[in-house]
């Protein structure tokens, strides 16, 4: 969306905040409330990057902002600390490092009970403000006496009192805010954010450290509610006890899910829609208390049918409105690109040992248990450099759960599993697939709410920069190499011409070759295919037999199917397990003719059908 | 002042509170370990479970009365928010479950707010478990002794359901897999409508009992709600014993630590959960697998 242009919303944020101290006075607002406003947004904005961004919803918000609020606060009632803006800043670090300490224990476990450990943190900070730090934070007085803040520009000296002028220095601390957001957001870590939160499984396994991403948004979150904390001290000269309440981090809470998650602007708009309703019902409508009532039920009555809050629905209605030409134009791009040549095939990336020449792949006596249950027993299987190679069995031979042993997703209970010479046993399957070793999985595993474009780039920037890097401010469009491998992968699983298409509107079979596209964009130089024909029409099949001997050329394949035909025309061996054992490895003219296979595949109740 | 009567009556309190916490967790954890839903409301069912015994004890007298009405009242509640919300958010995502029985819960926070306003409202105990007891060797709350009885019997009569009727078996077959049990030919839906009610009369039979100890506000479940989310994380999300066990963990530590310093109560019961974590990160009775 609005991608053309490269500075457009940062123009036009720009163009809102000048522009606000004009218009507004004439809608009702006083300045004290736009600056409010302001404040709630600027806090929303670390949010909605770890919320609406990564996925991770957290009650417990209030921890950071009341702490980066009283750090700044202490240092300019207590600590005689002059600089308004050197203090907000510490009390942004500290935060932030509040932020990390809490994010090691909160992430522990994701999901809800990320939400119900951030609630408990939270509140012990509540507690730990009013009762062992009241002597620092003044307990439930809180610290009044916050200054404004003046600036000493050697000439003249700026000093920034209340209403409009504060405001001047909130939006500017809110504009650089949402610079820094928006480039958090469009850079290669802001992608991966949005794959973990559409699928953390996933981005696991194309090679992303999450767990030390998760912890970045984490920690970005409680920065900016820590400088938020600050410029709340400033604005009402007084740091109120309560920022560190429930009904904060609750706040927050709601007025990104009403204002649109995953917007940026949602918890600004959000906020507006709170402080506006909160004076205009409290006062126009002399509703009282039944404001907070009003106000609950709108917000249920959004996540119940508005999903994307305000900023989402009315961005749905503008791709409904500009959205039919669009989808007319792709159209006619997808008949030109039926008759495509076929693209170079995809080089593997550089060995990383080119010296080593043994077998690429070696398991020696691999066993999975789950309890009484014996999936694999005592499995020996090597693969040579560049071979194809194809796995056949019955259902519950164990095919898969060999699969998910090589490429480290569970731990074998026994055996060894050597990957170019190196012991890859009880690695995780992030650093598997920064080796070289990655799967396509027999049960799609996409990023679904992403485009096919943003999913294969998710995987391409796990080979092209490891497994976490914090380049927090680097255009996409600048990492070496991206746009080419992902153009390619395109090509190669011919989804050019759906590239900008949301995958959840894909067809099954699109969804297949993505599938394969995602483990191939992270250019393995071993690739494992789980059943990549399961489901296909037989046109299709015959197109992804082809694609997959156009990737085979330099490099390494094992594909477990059911359609022996395809598999047979493929691969130059194959390895037939049965009941969690090998049964049998040959060439497929020898697999073929086998008797113990036939017998394995049909029965052979008596015996004599192999006869 | 540390001394033995004083360790022993806070023991008390710990474990009265500890009971209190281990039934309204258990309403928690079966709820979420059927539907996979968790409830963000489950601290509001709470607080009006003690106000609507509250009013029926105004026009009855009767405690028991009020008990029984609180009780069905917030079980229909439950059974009335299961129909028509959470009913369809089964298959959305977590946040979105957690957004929506959050803001339940403040609309039932601030309806009860708009009713009784914020003032507190006291409710006395029974006449029968009026006063205090001679213990021999201190002196107690009657009432405290009789909650810790009653919670008792109302988790005893939990546990009879649980794991000794039809339905127990339905429901601890949906923790397992719920897919499975609806694949089996139950009507998984009506299951989940039941279990909801049953946990959300759990947290309002144990906010009307707990009533006479603490004055009632509309803010009281909050607290409440947190305590639980500590016990579920330390016992284990979707077991009922882990709730019981670590109710009676949570109850005893904030007990025992608010006797030295009630302000780190909450850093201790903070504590223990972090330390469990990183233990046992599935909590003490917790198994591997539903997030």
């Amino acid at each position: 969306m609005l991608k053309q242009r490269p500075f457009l919303i940062e123009t036009l944020t720009a163009i809102g905040l000048i522009a606000a101290p004009f218009v507004l006075p004439h809608l009702g607002f006083a300045p004290n409330t736009v600056n409010r406003i302001l404040v709630w947004g600027l806090f929303g904005l670390g949010f909605d990057i770890l919320f609406g961004f990564t996925g991770l919803l957290s009650f417990g918000q209030s921890a950071f902002y009341g702490t980066g609020g009283f750090v700044a606060a202490y240092l300019l009632t207590r600590a005689g600390f002059g600089n308004v803006l050197v203090a907000l800043i510490i009390g942004m670090i500290a935060a932030a490092a509040t932020g990390y300490v809490i994010g090691l224990i909160a992430l522990r476990r994701t999901g809800i009970y990320f939400a119900m450990i951030t609630v408990a943190i939270a509140e012990v900070f509540y507690f730990v403000e009013f009762n062992p730090l009241s002597d620092f934070t003044g307990g439930e007085n809180g610290l009044p006496g916050v200054p404004m803040p003046s600036f000493n520009l050697g000439f003249t000296t700026i000093h920034f009192t209340d209403g409009w002028s504060l405001y001047q220095f909130i939006a500017l601390c809110y504009f650089i805010g949402v610079i820094i957001a928006l480039r958090i957001v469009r850079s290669p870590v802001g992608a991966i954010f949005s794959a973990i939160r559409d699928n953390p499984l996933r981005a696991t396994a194309v090679g992303h450290n999450i767990h030390g991403y998760k912890l970045t948004a984490f920690v970005i979150a409680a920065a900016y509610a820590g400088f938020a904390g600050g410029l709340l001290g400033v604005l009402q000269a007084f740091m109120p006890p309560d920022a560190f309440t429930f009904d904060t981090s609750g706040q927050l809470v709601m007025q990104t899910a009403i204002g649109g998650r995953g917007t940026l602007f949602g918890p600004l708009v959000g906020a507006a829609v709170w402080l506006f309703l909160q004076d205009f019902l409290q006062a126009a409508l002399d509703l009282g208390a039944a404001w907070k009532l009003v106000l609950g039920v709108v917000f249920v009555l959004l996540v119940c049918f508005l999903r994307g809050g305000i900023v989402g629905g009315l961005a749905d209605l503008y791709r409904l409105v500009s959205g039919k030409r669009a989808r007319k134009e792709a159209e006619q791009q997808t008949e030109i690109g039926a008759a495509r040549p076929l693209p170079a095939p995809m080089q593997a990336r550089e060995v990383a040992h080119p010296a080593y020449s043994g077998p690429i792949l070696k398991a020696t006596g691999l066993t999975k248990r789950y309890g009484g249950l014996v999936a694999n027993s005592n499995v020996d299987f090597s693969v040579d450099q560049g071979e194809l190679r194809g796995i056949i069995g019955p259902n519950g031979a164990g095919k898969s759960t060999f699969f998910k042993m090589l490429t480290c997703e569970i731990a074998p209970t026994s055996g060894q599993i050597v990957f170019e010479g190196r012991d890859i046993t009880g690695l995780k399957v992030t650093e598997v697939c920064q080796l070289g070793l990655t799967k396509s999985y027999q049960v799609n595993q996409l990023f679904t709410g992403l485009t096919v474009r943003q999913n294969l780039t998710i995987a391409a920037l796990a080979e092209l920069r490891g497994k976490f890097r914090l380049d927090l401010f680097r255009k996409l469009a600048n990492v070496k190499g991206l746009s080419e491998q992902v153009e390619h992968t395109l090509a190669l699983v011919n989804l050019t011409a759906r590239a900008d298409t949301q995958v959840a509107e894909l067809a099954y079979g699109e969804k297949r070759r993505l599938e394969i596209g995602l483990a191939l964009a992270t250019s393995p130089r071993l690739l494992l295919l789980d059943e990549p024909l399961a489901g296909m029409s037989p046109r299709e099949r015959v197109e992804t037999v082809k694609l997959l001997k156009s990737i085979a050329r330099g490099r390494t394949m094992i594909i477990i199917d059911h359609d022996m035909d395809s598999l047979f025309e493929l691969v130059q061996r194959v390895t037939v397990l049965q009941e969690g054992r090998v049964l049998l490895d040959g060439t497929p003219e020898e697999i073929r003719t086998n008797a113990a296979v036939q017998e394995a595949y049909l029965g052979g109740v008596n015996g004599e059908i192999a006869a | 002042m540390i001394s033995w009567p004083n360790l022993v009556s806070q023991l008390f309190n710990g474990l009265a509170l500890g009971a209190l916490l281990a039934l309204i967790s258990s309403g928690l954890t079966i709820i979420y370990g059927t539907l996979g839903v968790l409830n963000l409301a489950h601290g509001a069912m709470f607080m009006i479970g003690g106000y609507a015994g509250f009013v029926a004890y105004q026009y009855t007298g009767s405690f028991i009365v009020a008990v029984i009405a609180g009780s069905l009242f917030v079980m229909l509640l439950g059974v009335l928010m299961e129909r028509v919300i959470i009913r369809h958010f089964y298959h959305r995502p977590h946040e979105d479950q957690l957004l929506v029985t959050f803001g339940l819960g403040i609309c039932f926070v601030e309806i009860v707010r708009l009713i009784f306003s914020s003032q507190s409202q006291v409710v006395s105990p029974p006449p029968l478990f009026q006063g205090i007891t001679n213990l021999g060797f201190m002196y107690y709350p009657t009432y405290r002794l009789a909650v810790v009885g009653i919670v008792a019997i109302a988790l005893g009569a939990l546990f009879l359901v649980l794991y000794r009727t039809r339905l127990g078996m339905i429901v601890r077959a949906g923790i397992e897999d719920s897919v499975m049990v609806d694949s089996l030919g139950i009507n998984v839906y009506r299951v989940f409508m039941v279990v909801f009610g049953i946990g959300a009369m759990a947290a309002g039979f144990a906010g009307i009992v707990n009533a006479p100890v603490v004055s009632l506000t509309p803010g009281v479940g909050d607290d409440i709600l947190v305590e639980t989310f500590v016990v579920v994380v330390i016992g284990g999300v979707g077991s009922f014993p882990g709730a019981i066990l670590g109710g009676l963990i949570a109850g005893e530590i904030i007990s025992v630590t608010s006797m030295f310093n009630p302000g780190y109560a909450y850093v201790m019961l903070f504590a223990a959960m972090t330390l469990v974590l990183v233990v046992r990160p599935h909590g003490l009775l917790g198994v591997q697998g539903r997030e």
